[in-house]
């Protein structure tokens, strides 16, 4: 049986392990390298690195520091942030990402999801959807890497999922801004409106608080997996105690 | 030595940082004459059959491999290209082994089949292997006389295949894990 995947999510900024709260305030806690290495001997299943600062000042990250993880990790992938054209998805991919997720770029250019997955596959693209509940709607932003960059695009959710996957995004990270870095829980009602628009895998993203919210997504959504960062960073969920209470609550995971 | 095919498609680098954790010694080409000495062969695939068929051809590999007499080791889309058929892009492939591949049919399923399942190994030279291995595929193998490992994702499918000389794996064993670099360790110590 597929397992469900628990993804430790790194943001990196200027070359440097960070969190803020709802995307503000951004703390420095750790070296890329060391971190990636600490989560997958702990048996994380996979690793995203979102490097906030390309998004925002439209920087690029990189390659050498990917090449670093590629070579001291067995475990995929994949990163994030300032992937706006194939030369520079190419260069990350060649560098031992296995995955490369697009956010912003892909709102403002959506053929770039299509030269993408017709380059180098479906498997390896990404679409990471910040999406906010606006009291009506559940709508799209882009470029939340800043407060002071980020903007709504006009777009509801859904309509950019089933967009993203007509495009040829092989797995969608939807992250629920309204309950990011607040530790509240999955937003497990948003998720379950958008699961059956979802054909390709779902990753529940922007909320844990510690491990029920895990055992709660998994077994009240049929997400594929569930990424966080900061109960990972400092240490409030431990990936093994978390892996072993998923499978008492006959959650399937790999031990 | 063992030879990396490049047929194009990116990230050769998982497998060659894989091979160097685990101490094996290897070469990257194109070029026939740089591989044809190499004690076994992996035919790395990410990207389509298409592509991967495709760059075959153009490179004049296509007899070069189906006449190598040493292990040959598909990976991913380089095991389903040594099957007949690829209902890919509808891609006739190198027919080593007799069969065809599909897609998951299953409505309920997502596809892309990503992430960690169950493998189980029917051979008991890689029993102590069975465990959770990598995957990222959209098609697959069947179960048939070939298959040396298991999978299931809605109906069980071809995880580990061998027809003579010619191995494959659907899942990723360079990005595995330990477990991967067991199976990868193990391979080539057989190899």
């Amino acid at each position: 049986m597929l397992t469900k995947r628990i993804i430790p999510c790194l943001d990196v900024k200027k070359g440097q392990v960070v969190k803020g709260i709802k995307f503000r305030n951004h703390k420095i806690i750790g070296d890329p390298v060391e971190l990636a290495k600490k989560y997958s001997d702990e048996n994380a299943d996979e690793l995203v690195f979102y490097d906030i600062y390309s998004s925002v000042e439209d920087k690029s990250v990189s390659a050498s520091w990917i090449e670093n993880i590629a070579k001291n990790i067995n475990i995929p992938f994949c990163v994030a942030g300032g992937i706006t054209s194939r030369e520079k998805a190419s260069e990350i991919l060649n560098s031992g990402a296995d995955k490369i997720s697009i956010n912003t770029p892909a709102l403002e250019n959506p053929t770039l999801i299509t030269n993408l997955a017709e380059t180098f596959g479906s498997q390896c693209i990404v679409v990471g959807i910040d999406s906010f509940f606006n009291g009506t709607d559940y709508v799209v932003y882009a470029k939340t890497g800043s407060e002071t960059t980020r903007y709504m695009t006009g777009m509801k959710t859904v309509d950019w999922l089933r967009e993203a996957q007509d495009r040829g995004a092989g797995e969608v990270v939807l992250n629920c801004m309204n309950q990011d870095g607040v530790r509240k829980g999955y937003d497990i009602e948003q998720l379950n409106s958008i699961r059956d628009q979802c054909k390709v895998p779902l990753i529940a993203s922007g909320g844990a608080g510690c491990i029920s919210s895990f055992i709660d997504v998994f077994s009240k959504c049929s997400v594929d997996g569930a990424l966080a960062a900061s109960v990972f960073h400092n240490d409030t969920v431990k990936i093994e105690d978390l892996k072993q209470r998923l499978s008492e609550n006959k959650i399937p995971v790999r031990i | 030595m063992i030879g990396i095919i490049d047929c194009g498609g990116a990230n050769l680098k998982s497998l060659t940082y894989a091979l160097e954790r685990i101490k094996l010694k290897y070469r990257i080409s194109k070029v026939w004459s740089d591989l044809s000495n190499s004690r076994a062969l992996i035919l790395p695939g990410v990207s389509a059959a298409g592509n991967v068929m495709s760059n075959i051809r153009k490179l004049a590999l296509d007899d070069r491999i189906r006449d190598f007499n040493k292990p040959v080791l598909g990976i991913c889309v380089g095991m389903q290209v040594l099957y007949e058929h690829s209902d890919e892009e509808n891609k006739t492939c190198l027919g080593l082994i007799p069969g065809v591949v599909k897609k998951f049919s299953n409505p309920k399923l997502a596809i892309p089949h990503m992430g960690w399942n169950m493998v189980n190994f029917l051979t008991s030279e890689f029993e102590d292997c069975s465990g959770h291995f990598y995957f990222a595929n959209s098609y697959h193998a069947p179960i048939d006389t070939y298959s040396l490992g298991y999978s299931e994702y809605g109906e069980r499918f071809s995880a580990f295949v061998k027809q003579n000389n010619f191995y494959g794996v659907q899942f990723h064993p360079e990005k595995s894990s330990k477990l991967g670099e067991k199976f990868l360790t193990k391979f080539f110590e057989m190899a």
